[in-house]
């Protein structure tokens, strides 16, 4: 029962550093750029709060739900919100990049990633998720199109199992 | 079984007010282990046997409910409708076995199940009708006693290595720590026990930690045995026994196992599994080319196989049930390259039907003799029937909730939804054996904290999610945590976060905001380990003590919403 | 200066396949210190790899990539003895370059 109090715990403290943050970047206290210095980084998509949001911010107009995506090794349940490994492959044709977004992280777009010509459109990286939440890979063809495929990830306090 | 046996039998029957079905005979000890060699690859199962060496009484549940796809379907039927289902005769020795019905006194009746001698005798036999046929141990054997806690597994380890067992994979196993297991896979199972999970994998660069599979050859036939891991082990228990290791379900990566094997040249594909029944009924209708799947977790005592339909033609599902009650025997026909045909039998362990094997009953003796004195330790009497399976509270965990509520001086209690742990009959002694049957686990601290309302209803949706989930992959196994001292609604079709209702402390609902006292065991963070707290066992043993004898205590069964009708309850 | 990456890089059939792992706090600049000050935040921000003078991946990140991040892919033309180079740059403008050899 411990590791449920301290995961909720845990929950409730991000949960409130995130307000936190929030209240300072709207009090002006924090410029969000000021953290944000890499050039080429696209600050907007990484700022933005949602799927939609995240779509417009790298140029596009809306997503395409797909099923041509696979989750590989990305887990049902999390064993470690701080480490989820997140596993996509793509097998939509001319795919370029493949975005991971975290619905209720924060911060929805967690990496992007670009494939030249001769790179498969797969990769494997592991983000933090704070609480159960969707998880979208969100794919950009060469003709700019964009498509969706949506994973539930829960994140759970754990124990009682067996 | 012999004449003299079963007149004893019968005398403790009429002894016990118990009147056996008039058909019975003493033909059916015979009938029951009479199990015709079929076909020319068999494969003897066991699994979830919970290190319980001897023979013990173990209560099947009556609520095991099943919810969306599951619901009506095996594994969530129980009583009744468990019978009809699986055609078997009520009043039976099977109906016993497989079923709570009558359970006290159909178990005066049958005796005792299990017990490592009396299943070394019945896989000697076995394996005198099939040649080349091989044992395999589904996982969560090396845990669930004193003994098997108190020698790190090693009793369980030398039991099955006598017992000839051939392939393993695990769960408990691994709250031993991931040193442990390595020692005893690398040095007691060196060239004797393949063990086998497809589905661990290091945190680093996610290297396979285990074999996936194993190939045998058996009559000619040559045949892959993949393995596979309780996927969410760090989740369930502590994940710093294994802080190295990453389980999972990875159906993507079976079905490359699958193919390599098929591709080497395996006839047979047989998935050793630790999934639980429901997540093997998932994986079999999405990954192809498995024929069959010998499952565990769940406790399920399935007596036949659920067949599942695939792209690749179909699969069986089975589940062998727990504490070493069952032993599976799966016969396959494997021609021009493929399985023909199959025969599946789920037999139950009765130590009265069974002699003990002579050597294996002297090496669990040999194994225990240390321990004898303090296993034998006389705690209370029981007057009413203590067992703990089922979704919901069963009395003896109420008897630990009861014991942490008035030892702990706490207002509430939790005590986690284990599947395992035996069962007592009214009027038996409770000794410390019993007590650590049911605690005996390697993270055994008790803990007292204070809770918001909000807190704990946190808690308990998370915890009904991992049993209610309508998709089987989000689901953990297990059953609901044992609630004492407080009341609540269940709503099991409930939407995630909205199925727990009307929390009630004495009648007052649940303030939100209001901290309250809390007391628990088997906590799984780092903290609680750090911070110790008395062993549950301790605090149950001091209870029992105390009390001398335990009235048939009051179940706190939460209200159920969306449950009517469903043949996953009875009782 | 960031400790090295281990980077593993693999024929498998005709693709290499790479795999890394880079040493970095990677904070969210969310989390709060035991003095209950923010902990600034520090991760990384752009990765690229490079073979045969060809870049063959790049990424941008944000603080949600887990610390110690870990990166899989695959591209195809390598060859067993040749090299793969990775780059990373957080958001402090800290860098780290890091190769090694494709083994079969």
């Amino acid at each position: 029962m411990e590791e449920m109090i301290a995961g909720r715990r845990r929950f409730l403290q991000s949960g409130s550093a995130t307000t936190v943050f929030g209240l300072f970047v709207a009090a002006g206290l924090i410029r969000p750029e000021a953290a944000f210095a890499q050039a080429g980084w696209n600050k907007d998509a990484f700022a933005s709060k949602s799927l939609n949001d995240v779509v417009k911010a790298l140029g596009g107009a809306g997503a395409t739900p797909t099923n041509d995506i696979s989750w590989g090794a990305t887990p049902e349940i999390a064993e470690n919100g701080a480490v989820v490994p997140i596993n996509v492959t793509s097998r939509i044709p001319n795919t370029q990049s493949i975005a991971v977004l975290v619905e209720k992280n924060p911060n929805a777009l967690a990496a992007k990633f670009d494939f030249p010509a001769g790179t498969d459109p797969t990769v494997s990286t592991r983000v933090k998720i704070g609480q159960s939440s969707n998880v979208h890979a969100l794919i950009k063809t060469a003709d700019g199109k964009y498509f969706v495929a949506t994973r539930e990830v829960k994140v759970t306090i754990g124990g009682c199992g067996g | 079984m012999h004449r003299r046996e079963f007149l004893q039998l019968l005398a403790t029957a009429a002894a016990g007010g118990f009147l056996l079905d008039p058909r019975a005979s003493w033909a059916q000890g015979e009938r029951l282990y009479d199990v015709p060699r079929f076909g020319n690859v068999s494969l003897l199962h066991f699994t979830d046997c919970h290190a319980q060496l001897l023979p013990t009484y173990f209560r099947e549940p009556n609520v095991n409910l099943g919810v969306a796809a599951a619901l009506g379907r095996p594994p969530h039927l129980v009583g009744e409708a468990l019978l009809k289902h699986f055609k078997l005769r009520p009043g039976s020795a099977e109906a016993h076995a497989f079923s709570y019905l009558n359970f006290d006194q159909a178990a005066r009746t049958y005796g005792k199940v299990g017990g490592f001698a009396h299943m070394a005798t019945l896989i000697n036999r076995l394996r005198a009708s099939r040649p080349g046929a091989l044992l395999l141990d589904g996982g969560d054997t090396w845990q669930g006693s004193a003994t098997a806690l108190w020698t790190k597994g090693q009793d369980m380890v030398d039991v099955c290595k006598r017992l000839g067992v051939n392939i393993m994979t695990a769960h408990w196993e691994f709250t031993l720590g991931a040193s442990r297991v390595k020692e005893i896979v690398e040095r007691d199972f060196k060239g004797q026990i393949d063990f086998i999970a497809q589905n661990i994998k290091t945190t680093d660069f996610e290297d396979p930690v285990f074999p996936s599979h194993v190939m045998k050859e058996i009559n000619g036939v040559p045949v892959a045995i993949i393995g596979q891991a309780f996927p969410y082990m760090p989740i369930a228990n502590p994940r710093y026994f294994v802080p190295e290791w990453s389980f999972g379900i990875r159906d993507e990566n079976m079905q490359k196992v699958v193919d390599e094997v098929r591709a080497k040249g395996a006839h047979a594909v047989v998935l050793l599994s630790h999934n639980g029944m429901d997540v093997d009924l998932k994986m079999a209708s999405r990954v192809r080319g498995i024929d069959a799947i010998l499952g565990g977790h769940t406790h399920d005592g399935v007596p036949a196989p659920v067949i599942i339909r695939n792209a690749g033609g179909q699969t069986l599902v089975t589940n062998a049930g727990s504490n070493g009650k069952f032993l599976a025997v799966l016969d396959l026909d494997v021609r021009a390259k493929h399985v023909a045909d199959f025969r599946y039998r789920l037999l139950p362990i009765f130590s009265n039907l069974l002699p003990a094997d002579t050597e294996m009953d002297a090496l669990i003796k040999h194994l225990r003799a240390p321990f004898q004195a303090k296993l034998d330790e006389k705690l209370a009497v029981s007057h009413g029937l203590l067992y703990r399976r089922g979704n919901f509270n069963g009395t003896l965990d109420q008897v630990i909730l009861d014991a942490l509520m008035e030892v702990k001086g706490a207002e509430i209690a939790f005590s986690p939804g284990f599947r395992w742990g035996t069962t007592i009959l009214p009027g038996q002694t409770i000794t410390f054996e019993h007590v650590m049957d049911q605690t005996a686990i390697t993270y055994p601290y008790t803990t007292v904290n204070e809770m918001s309302g909000a807190m704990i209803k946190t808690i308990l949706e998370d915890i009904a999610d991992n049993l209610f989930n309508p998709d089987p992959y989000y689901q953990q196994g297990g059953d609901m945590v044992r609630v004492g001292g407080m009341t609540y609604t269940c709503d099991i079709q409930g939407k995630p976060g909205h199925r727990i209702s009307d929390m009630r402390l004495g009648g007052k609902p649940i303030n939100a905001d209001k901290r309250y006292k809390v007391a628990g065991w088997a906590p799984v963070s780092e903290e609680a380990r750090n911070a110790g707290g008395q062993p549950a066992w301790e605090v149950v043993a001091d209870y029992l003590r105390a009390k001398k004898t335990i009235k048939m205590p009051k179940l706190n069964l939460p209200k159920l919403s969306g449950a009517g009708g469903n043949p996953g309850m009875a009782g | 200066m960031a400790d090295p990456m281990r980077i593993r890089a693999t024929m498998q059939g005709d693709k290499v396949l790479v795999r890394v792992l880079m040493s970095h706090e990677m904070e969210t600049g969310q989390r709060k210190d035991s003095a209950g000050n923010i902990v600034p935040a520090h991760f990384i921000q752009s990765v690229t790899a490079v073979h045969s003078g060809k870049t063959v991946l790049t990424a941008e990140w944000g603080p949600a990539v887990s610390k110690n991040p870990f990166l899989q892919f695959q591209f195809a033309g390598g060859k067993s003895g040749e090299t793969v180079q990775i780059i990373w740059t957080d958001n402090k403008g800290d860098k780290r370059t890091d190769e090694a050899k494709i083994s079969s």
